[in-house]
């Protein structure tokens, strides 16, 4: 993708985004130096947390754009098996589920990224959800252990999706070609990632600043009503904001935005519920150092895949 | 003995790691290069490797495993895995108890014994899986009685509690492919046998001390 080193629209985006950051990390920083009672330690730490994560997102945005079409695709493979790996770990499975487990990580994963790679767009759109929906319970069953069956075919249809469905379609929006748009589909996926993370940060402003009515305390208790709309309407108006490096009218981008803000909380909502029935805090928190990737596309991992779809249908005409 | 580490032991060390991103935490002792025992529950064949690998590289030269002589020397190359590579202590299982009299299991019984503590010697670690053979990661089996005697033996000896978390998962018993699942292993705090100590209450103790490190709740 070397057109995406000479888009330069695309280069100012991305250069305002680190310049944004290495802002907020001296910001950060400087907080953390003088720790006073006003601002809560937690609520400082947890600011850094999201900046470092912030980078680590840039980075990887950074070398997609930098290892070209093939590279994109072995780096969010790699990450999809990172983070199928944090979420099976995390899940109990049982020893009849074995074999679907080894499927599932060495050829339905690899699987989704080739079809993607190949712009097989109807398998890459239906093999995880048909496919696997049909093979794995089947090899369970083959397997013998009738324990707990549809729970564990969930389960791992449920991580397939997530880690693989997904995540993949964040690597497929940098391989959309739209007419009149060239080769820059690389801003697409920038667009998706910030409108999404300004929505996760503005949410939890808007809930800090105004937020009194909560929606699914027992998930997460830091979601509500007034966070979740002051969230979405402001990151869809920095969405809508954003129309002028996407291919999109300005209210093509608010809708899209909006879509994308919807999904984002949705994203957030589920990974905590998971993590609640798991009962962690953190995916991060029980496998240190490698873990945490699933608490990071926990917003992303729902908008993706339908962002990418609604794009595909309205602007990249089939083939 | 040498003291070198077999290439292919580095290799295999190396793979496990891969496979299994063990997340090592020492949580009740710190690596130390004094004569230890490391014990630790056993669900699948990685767990000696990733054990093993574990261990910063001067205390893992001395460190050896110690495993069942039935199972290793069936073929070939088991054996010179066994053997050659981990430089293991083949220990015959089941023998006490397929004993016909008291007295032979008695004989036997202090012969393994014998066996175990010329392979500590002066300078060895040993890596000791009292189940004696490989759990479905559900329960921690009963121990096998070769620790307490070893530990009556020699109490200038570490006994060092383990758990390996996720490794039935990852490679159970009767599977050849691993499923790259992440595994964590947790070093507790070193037990000795207790004066008057009887071998029952230090083996339900020993076991205790190895299930109580788990850190996921039961797979």
């Amino acid at each position: 993708m070397m057109t995406a080193i000479h888009d330069s629209i695309l280069m100012w985006l991305f250069g305002g985004v680190l310049c944004l950051l290495v802002v907020l990390t001296i910001v950060g920083s400087a907080l953390k130096r003088s720790y006073n009672s006003n601002v809560s330690r937690v609520t400082i730490d947890n600011f850094n947390a999201q900046i470092a994560a912030w980078w680590k997102m840039c980075v990887v945005q950074a070398l997609s754009l930098v290892f070209g079409r093939i590279g994109s695709l072995v780096l969010f493979g790699i990450l999809s098996f990172l983070a199928m790996r944090e979420y099976l770990t995390l899940v109990p499975t049982r020893r009849g589920d074995h074999r679907t487990l080894f499927w599932s990580f060495f050829v339905i994963m690899p699987l989704q990224y080739c079809v993607l790679g190949f712009h097989w767009y109807v398998l890459l759109a239906i093999m995880i959800p048909i496919l696997a929906c049909v093979f794995i319970p089947t090899s369970i069953a083959v397997a013998g252990d009738t324990a707990h069956f549809v729970e564990r075919a969930g389960k791992i249809q449920f991580g397939l999706m997530v880690c693989g469905y997904c995540l993949s379609h964040a690597a497929a929006l940098l391989q959309l070609k739209i007419p009149g748009f060239g080769g820059h589909s690389a801003r697409l996926l920038l667009y998706l990632g910030l409108v999404v993370q300004m929505n996760d940060l503005l949410q939890y402003v808007w809930g800090k600043l105004i937020g009194k009515h909560k929606i699914a305390w027992r998930v997460s208790p830091d979601k509500t009503w007034e966070g979740f709309l002051g969230g979405m309407v402001s990151a869809t108006a920095l969405g809508t904001l954003l129309w002028w490096a996407t291919p999109f009218t300005p209210l093509q981008s608010a809708g899209l935005s909006f879509l994308i803000c919807i999904l984002g909380f949705a994203g957030g909502v589920v990974m905590s519920a998971i993590k609640r029935d798991i009962g962690i805090k953190d995916f991060g928190g029980v496998i240190e150092r490698r873990g945490g990737i699933l608490d990071r596309i926990d917003s992303l991992c729902f908008a993706a895949p339908i962002f990418f779809h609604v794009v595909r249908y309205y602007f990249a005409p089939w083939p | 003995m040498t003291e070198s580490i077999h290439p292919i032991a580095s290799l295999l060390a190396a793979l496990a790691r891969g496979i299994t991103g063990v997340q090592v935490l020492w949580a009740g002792c710190e690596p130390d290069e004094r004569q230890r025992i490391y014990f630790a529950n056993h669900t699948s064949h990685l767990d000696f490797v990733v054990l093993w690998s574990a261990l910063p590289s001067e205390i893992r030269a001395h460190a050896r495993p110690i495993a069942a002589r039935d199972y290793w020397e069936e073929t070939s190359l088991r054996r010179y895995l066994a053997e050659r590579v981990c430089k293991a202590v083949l220990v015959e299982r089941g023998t006490v108890a397929k004993s016909k009299s008291h007295d032979e299991a008695k004989f036997v019984g202090r012969s393994l014994i014998e066996d175990l503590t010329a392979a500590l010697g002066e300078r060895n670690s040993l890596i000791l899986f009292p189940e004696g053979t490989r759990g479905n990661g559900e329960k921690i089996g009963e121990f096998r009685g070769g620790l307490y005697h070893l530990g009556l033996r020699r109490p200038d000896v570490e006994l060092v509690p383990a758990f390996l978390e996720n490794m039935n998962r990852i490679l159970p018993k009767g599977e050849y492919l691993p499923v790259p699942m992440l595994s964590l292993l947790t070093f507790g705090k070193p037990i000795q046998v207790e004066s008057h100590e009887s071998k029952d209450v230090f083996l339900e103790r020993a076991r205790e001390a190895v299930s109580s490190l788990r850190r996921i709740g039961p797979a």
